[in-house]
């Protein structure tokens, strides 16, 4: 097919996968990168390239809202950034050496991880225990609500912290935003409440792809006639897909398709890796 | 002068964030437009991973390219600004934290600055 057919079909494709990831939060690359695998042939190598530059488009669209608003915690974020964009690096690295059957297979089953994180009931906790570390590190902190200012402390900095060097691993490794795994360190390991895990999640996302980007750019995976329409899709679909989100309160129908849609597409690429298509 | 807090750092970062990618993506749509009306015929390969065209893997080919109008060159240099642009805020949050004189921050966020230079290098070691 032509270079022009080939970048409308990925557009419209891009925008789809912008649209629902920013209606569910599971955000575009685990679409996208199924998408250009199992249905327009491309090489996995070249599709990550294209998702991480697109992840970067959205995380920077959006935390430029967020962060205005108050409620990123940015200390917290830069904290911990040294994980992701460690774990990102060595993420990158290791793609390089790891063959594609396996990041496909491992892109499967964290597809399927993030689809049922994404379903699971988020209990709203606030804790005020005292952790050494985050004193220390000035991590705790406040956000405004409509009810006024909530205070909140940030527990088990530790283990936040591991579990961000693995997300910016599994980042730089598949060339997704890792929001789901983010928001579980944040959220379940360190206890801090749902709206400031997702805002300072989405803002430290654009550094960590950033930093597996980086890498990528430096080894041409990253294709210019590739990465256009992925990167202008994405943005214009998570564009359109926040602003209805800010109209419709109630999406949990829509996750569960989503979560179905990609547990197919998971299997799908766990199937191919195993045979050795991709 | 007035002490900065972090609400002016939410805003600069709010800003340079909003600036960097409406940046970006204007120039890799500009370099889309040129580079579809070129070879918008050409028959597409991304089956195997030879690479890309030679003169957009390493920056004095872009900047010929960009010169010389090539879409191709255009849209990568509009993707290195998006790659920038994250790595841009970093720096933003470590020159407001001097402003705040929070020295343990200025640190980290060095820090972070250092992986990512360090990851930029990494990509270059064959």
């Amino acid at each position: 097919m032509s270079v022009l057919v080939f970048t409308v079909i990925v557009l419209i494709g891009s925008y789809f996968a912008g649209f629902l990831g920013s209606l569910t939060g599971l955000g575009g690359g685990v679409v996208i990168i199924p998408l250009l695998t199992l249905v327009l042939n491309v090489d996995i190598h070249y599709a990550i390239g294209a998702s991480l530059v697109s992840v970067i488009a959205t995380s920077s669209g959006s935390a430029a809202a967020y962060v205005k608003e108050g409620i990123t915690n940015m200390r917290l974020g830069m904290f911990l950034e040294i994980a992701t964009t460690a774990g990102a690096m060595c993420g990158a690295i290791l793609a390089l050496h790891i063959p594609t059957q396996y990041i496909a297979v491992l892109f499967g089953i964290i597809l399927i991880f993030s689809a049922i994180i994404s379903l699971k009931r988020k209990a709203e906790h606030i804790t005020l225990q005292k952790s050494f570390l985050a004193e220390k590190l000035k991590l705790n902190s406040s956000y405004p609500t409509a009810n006024g200012t909530v205070e909140y402390s940030v527990t088990r900095v530790g283990g936040g912290f591991v579990m961000m060097l693995f997300a910016g691993i599994i980042s730089g490794l598949l060339g997704i935003g890792s929001g789901a795994l983010k928001v579980i360190a944040m959220d379940t390991i360190m206890r801090i409440p749902f709206k400031v895990s997702t805002t300072t999640s989405n803002f430290m996302i654009g550094v960590t792809a950033s930093a597996s980007a980086v890498v990528y750019l430096q080894r041409g995976y990253i294709s210019p006639g590739l990465s256009m329409p992925v990167v202008i899709g994405v943005l214009l679909g998570a564009l359109t897909g926040s602003r209805i989100l800010v109209n419709t309160p109630s999406s949990r129908w829509l996750r569960w398709v989503f979560a179905v849609v990609v547990t197919f597409l998971a299997g799908q690429m766990i199937y191919h890796g195993v045979t050795g298509k991709i | 002068m007035k002490k900065f807090k972090d609400t002016d750092m939410q805003l600069l970062l709010g800003q340079v964030l909003r600036a960097g990618t409406v940046i970006s993506i204007s120039v890799v749509f500009l370099g889309g437009v040129l580079y579809l009306y070129r070879h918008g015929h050409t028959i597409v390969n991304y089956k195997t991973f030879v690479g890309i065209p030679n003169f957009v893997r390493h920056l004095p080919g872009i900047i010929y390219g960009v010169v010389n109008i090539k879409g191709q060159a255009i849209i990568q240099t509009g993707i290195i600004l998006l790659i920038a642009t994250p790595i841009l805020r970093v720096v933003c949050s470590a020159i407001g934290f001097v402003l705040e004189k929070d020295y343990l921050y200025v640190g980290i966020s060095v820090l972070v600055l250092f992986i990512i230079f360090m990851s930029m290098l990494s990509g270059h070691a064959a």
